[in-house]
Order: C-alpha cells, then sequence, then structure tokens
C-alpha cells in the first residue's frame, strides 16, 4: 500500500509542477461558466437557462473533452517510464508491476478528480450565489452527478490508456493509439450505431439495441446525465434509444463504473505479463 | 549466507543462448569483478540475479532467498548500466522517491548525496547533470537503505579518474562493513587492487573466477623476469641460454637489459642459477596483471567480440 501511494503522491505531485491541475481547473470552470451564461445564447437568450439544459450542454462537451484529457494525462504512464529508462530501475525495488500500475492510477485519478472537482465545483457556486432564484438543493444535486459522472467517465479513460501504455514501446505510439482510441468512442462509435440503426431499418432485435449504448461509456456519462431529470424526450440522436434501457440510473452508475474495473483489470493483466 | 548463488544458469533470449552453465557465488564483505567483452553476457547475469527474468536453467539463490522476492530486493542496491533519471526532478526528489520506495529514512537522502559529490547539485534539476553526475545519482540511489548486496553495471563509464578511484575506495569501505559488491566492467584499468575477486566472461561462458593468484594458476602465462647484467651481457646472456636446455623460457635484448619470459613452475630454479652465476646486478620480477590475464582468456577472439554490440 505504501509504495502505491509512493507511487500516486509523484504522479500527483508531476501534476502541480507542470501546471496541468491548475490548466485543467481554469477550462473546465471557464466552460462551465460560459456555458451556464451563454448556452441558451442558441435559443435567444442570455443569462442562466435551466439546471437541466446547462448539465445536458455540460456533458455534451464532455464527452470531447474529459476522454481527451484522460487519455493525454495517462497514456504515457508505463511507456514514458521505460522510454526514460526508469521503468527497469523501479522493478528492481520492492514493488510489484500491480503496485506500480495501480499507484499510477491512483495519481492520474486524484489529479483528474481534483480538477474536475476544483473547476466544475467552483462554477456550480458561482452559479449558485450569483444566479437569482436559482434552486440551490436541485443545483449541488445535478453538479454533484455531473462531476461524480465526470470523474468516472476519465478514470474510464485513464484505463483505457493504461492498455495501450502497457503494450507498446514508443511513447509516440501510445499517443497515437490514444487518439484512436478517442476518436473511436467521442466521434465514431455514435455514428456506426446510428449507420447500423438506418441500414436495418428495424430489423434489428428492438431489446438488443439499446444496450449497444453500453459499449461507449460517453453513451452511458451522457444518459446518466440527462435521464436522471426524469426526462428522456431530451434524448437526442442514437442517445434516444436510452429511453427504452430497462435499466435505472443506478445500472447506468454500474456500467460507468465497470468501463473503470474491466480496462483497468485488463492492463493488470497485460503489464503482468509483459517482459521488462 | 551468500550474497548470491549462480548454479549452472543458462539463459536464452529467444532461441540465442547468452549465457551458458554458470556457476558463481559472492560472499558477505567480498568485491567481485565480473569482466568481459560487450556483449558477453554480464548485465544479463546481473538482471538474472535482480529476479527481472527467470534463467531459462539453473538456479538463482540471492541473500538466501528467490530472486526478485520484495524482502529479497529491500536489501539489493543496483546501479544500471546507463541509468537514467526523471529529468524534470531534482537529485534531491528522484533520492527521495526511491528512498520511500525502497523503505529508508529521508535523513540518508542528503548524506548521501554529499557522499557521492553531488551536495551543491542536489537541487538541480537532473536534466541539467552530466554523465558523470547521473551516474553518481545513480549510485546514491543504489546505496540507499544499506543494502546487502550491491551491483554496479559499468559503474565507472563517465567518470574521470579521479572520481573513479574514489569509488573503488567508497566501494572499498562497503565492503569492509561485509557488503557484499558485483563490479560489471570491460574496462579494467585500475581496477585490480580493489577487487577480491574477478570472474572472466566470454560468449556467455565463464573462463575463469578467482583470486588474482588463483586466476594466475588457471592461466598458467609466463612471468617476466628483467636482469640486469652485472658485467658483460654476452656471459649473462650464456647463463641463460644453458638455463634454457633444462627450462622452456624466452629472452630478449631491450636496452642493455634482458627480458625472460619463464613459466612459473621454472622461476625459482632459474632465480637460483642466475644469481649464483654472478652476473646479476639486479633482479626484477613481473606478475601477469589483471589485465594481461583477461586478454590470455578473451584470446584473439577478444577483439571481434569487442567490435562487437556496445
Ligand atoms: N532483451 C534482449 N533481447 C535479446 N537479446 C538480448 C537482450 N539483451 C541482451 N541481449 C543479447 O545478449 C547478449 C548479452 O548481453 P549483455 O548481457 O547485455 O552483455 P554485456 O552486459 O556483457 O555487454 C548480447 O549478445 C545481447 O545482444
Ligand atoms: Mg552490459
Amino acid at each position: 500500500m505504501n509504495s502505491i501511494w509512493t507511487i500516486a503522491r509523484k504522479e500527483l505531485s508531476d501534476s502541480f509542477r507542470n501546471r496541468w491541475l491548475v490548466a485543467i481547473s481554469l477550462v473546465f470552470a471557464t466552460l462551465a461558466l460560459g456555458i451556464a451564461w451563454f448556452g441558451a445564447a442558441a435559443s435567444g437568450q442570455v443569462g442562466y437557462g435551466s439546471t437541466p439544459a446547462t448539465i445536458a450542454s455540460l456533458a455534451s462537451l464532455g464527452i470531447f473533452l474529459i476522454p481527451l484529457i484522460a487519455l493525454l494525462l495517462a497514456y504515457d504512464a508505463i511507456v514514458g517510464e521505460e522510454e526514460g529508462g526508469t521503468l527497469l530501475l523501479l522493478m528492481t525495488y520492492p514493488l510489484s508491476k500491480s503496485q506500480l500500475l495501480l499507484g499510477k492510477f491512483l495519481g492520474h485519478g486524484l489529479t483528474l478528480a481534483l480538477a474536475t472537482l476544483i473547476g466544475f465545483g467552483v462554477a456550480g457556486i458561482a452559479i449558485a450565489v450569483l444566479v437569482d432564484g436559482v434552486a440551490v438543493g436541485a443545483l449541488a444535486i445535478a453538479m454533484g452527478r455531473f462531476i461524480g459522472s465526470t470523474i468516472l467517465l476519465g478514470w474510464g479513460f485513464i484505463a483505457l490508456a493504461y492498455l495501450v501504455s502497457v503494450r507498446v514501446s514508443e511513447k509516440p505510439i501510445a499517443a497515437g493509439m490514444a487518439l484512436a482510441i478517442w476518436f473511436f468512442f467521442v466521434l465514431i462509435f455514435d455514428l456506426v450505431l446510428l449507420g447500423a440503426l438506418v441500414a436495418s431499418e428495424g430489423k434489428l432485435n428492438p431489446e438488443l439495441l439499446p444496450w449497444l449504448l453500453m459499449l461507449n461509456p460517453t453513451d452511458i456519462y451522457r444518459l446518466l446525465n440527462i435521464v436522471a431529470f426524469g426526462d428522456s424526450t431530451q434524448l437526442s440522436g442514437v442517445l434516444s434509444l436510452g429511453s427504452d434501457l430497462p435499466i435505472g440510473t443506478g445500472g447506468l452508475w454500474l456500467g460507468l463504473g465497470l468501463w473503470c474495473a474491466i480496462p483497468l483489470t485488463g492492463a493488470l493483466l497485460l503489464f503482468r505479463n509483459r517482459k521488462i | 549466507m551468500n550474497c548470491f548463488q549462480l548454479e549452472n544458469v543458462s539463459h536464452r533470449y529467444d532461441k540465442t543462448t547468452v549465457l551458458r552453465g554458470i556457476d558463481l557465488r559472492l560472499n558477505p564483505g567480498e568485491i567481485l569483478g565480473l569482466f568481459g567483452h560487450n556483449g558477453a553476457g554480464k548485465t544479463t547475469s546481473i538482471k538474472l540475479i535482480l529476479g527481472l527474468m527467470k534463467p531459462s536453467e539453473g538456479k538463482v539463490t540471492v541473500l538466501g532467498g528467490e530472486a526478485g522476492d520484495p524482502h529479497v530486493s529491500q536489501h539489493i542496491g543496483y546501479l544500471p548500466e546507463n541509468v537514467m533519471f526523471y529529468p524534470q526532478l531534482t537529485g534531491r526528489e528522484i533520492l527521495s522517491h526511491f528512498a520511500r520506495l525502497k523503505g529508508a529514512p529521508l535523513s540518508q537522502v542528503p548524506k548521501l548525496l554529499e557522499q557521492v559529490g553531488l551536495g551543491d547539485a542536489m537541487n538541480a534539476r537532473t536534466k541539467t547533470y552530466s554523465k558523470g553526475m547521473r551516474q553518481r545519482l545513480g549510485l546514491a540511489q543504489a546505496l540507499l537503505g544499506k543494502p546487502r548486496l550491491l551491483m554496479l553495471d559499468e559503474p565507472t563509464v563517465g567518470l574521470d579518474p579521479v572520481a573513479t578511484a574514489d569509488l573503488y575506495r567508497l566501494l572499498r569501505d562497503l565492503r569492509d562493513e561485509g557488503t557484499g559488491i558485483v563490479l560489471c566492467s570491460h574496462v579494467l584499468p585500475g581496477v585490480e587492487p580493489y577487487i577480491d575477486r574477478a570472474a572472466i566472461l566470454t560468449g556467455g561462458s565463464l573462463k575463469a573466477a578467482g583470486d588474482l593468484p588463483s586466476l594466475r594458476r588457471q592461466a598458467n602465462m609466463p612471468v617476466t623476469l628483467t636482469v640486469k647484467p652485472a658485467g658483460n651481457i654476452l656471459g649473462l646472456e650464456k647463463v641463460i641460454d644453458q638455463a634454457k636446455q633444462s627450462t622452456g623460457l624466452m629472452m630478449k635484448n631491450v636496452h642493455g637489459t634482458l627480458q625472460v619470459d619463464v613459466r612459473t613452475s621454472d622461476k625459482m630454479a632459474l632465480i637460483e642459477t642466475l644469481l649464483q652465476s654472478g652476473e646479476v646486478a639486479d633482479l626484477g620480477i613481473h606478475q601477469p596483471s589483471l589485465e594481461d590475464i583477461y586478454v590470455h582468456f578473451i584470446g584473439s577472439g577478444g577483439l571481434a567480440h569487442r567490435g562487437g554490440s556496445q
């Protein structure tokens, strides 16, 4: 446990040192406030719209940003140590490969969680203080759910980045593969799903279809932040499939959790079998 | 308890065999020099002792336990060949990180940095360090937690002669406190006085191992006598020519002094003859040095090997 924490605290202090933490927090806070005030501009009004609409816009933006940041933060976790020549040395210490990877996960995970909490937390507080007549209780719950699911989504992509980082032996390759992961889940997946829907002309099993959304953590994340307000008419595009999902928000949380646990377990197993 | 013991160890990377039937052991309070050309298998041997990989055949015991066991690695210090560190961190931050991983007290950190001569540079980022400074930081790292087994892979690369001598003296002090030390190198000059035993590795096989006298016996190389004539050099040459009948030797005249290569077993008899002849003003005896022995064992193939992988 001690060695896991030693690895984690180095990652944490690295992200303080290279200003990652501050930069991400600032980006999150700025975006959140911008969306809160100008998100409704499209419909002709300036100023705070509604809490559900704000959260839905934030989640739509989150699916682009969070996976990208998580992948960038984590893609060189192992391959970077290897290229830097420190992996071999670390492995001669009383430290197992699993402890090293779990320490990295703890460090990267805490970095992302802190930035999310600070960035969106500040934005939430600003909304509560500055917007007249906003229901603070409902805002707190919605923001809490949004921040929690954002952190889980980020952790999932950190774990996905590790799957790459423990396998490849060169950093640029790892970076390329991390971008491909982002591309796939954020841009390609929904298009393919939509295409399949249209092409199948309803021949696909309608009970099976909504479950396909669970194969993409960014879809689970968006569903979670929209469905939780109890108004599934807000779901658009492929997400509308989600209104037929026979699971509640609990199931969606579980889905996001599995998207952390399964890739992380996979990365641990792959790393253990890797030759140093 | 042995610091480590290799019993009939062989190792293959994929299909290439790089170690063949190695038997080698290190006792506490002993410095073992592991010598061989590039690609001889020194680093591979060390990695097996560290437990970074398992030997294809044979048995590796380290500090009475299994190589790679966390309880064993706790007591091993290792300086890798070409050591590298996190460039953005200072020497002190890096050493503290490794101290935490090893469970060594943080109070050791500044002391060790002073000891290796990085006292003034400890708060500079290591990307500003020279190769020699990185090597010193690597050494400080290896000394964390007072290891019982210390393994240094090419530690003198990047060190100037003064720093090299400092390193050897430091190792001798540690040896005297009971640490078992392996010093891996393809650079021999200057190391001879500091090691207790040497092992010579070539092409993955152990050619010889032991202390210097034992290596000399194993090599069975001639001893060189330098003989200065008391009077006429021809008289001396005649004496030696006569001795040649009964003993194998080689003689050459170097600026009026005779150099005689004689088998170790014939050395005493020849000296006696020379002294009794009354033709000798002065006599010097030169035992083969570690470098001579190394060249002897590596043979002419050594050059070809040395041209190989770096
Ligand atoms: N990871 C590896 N995969 C394949 N061959 C290797 C590997 N590491 C070393 N070798 C080969 O094993 C031989 C011994 O290497 P090494 O133990 O590093 O020698 P030394 O340290 O004496 O220079 C060399 O021929 C080298 O090319
Ligand atoms: Mg080597």
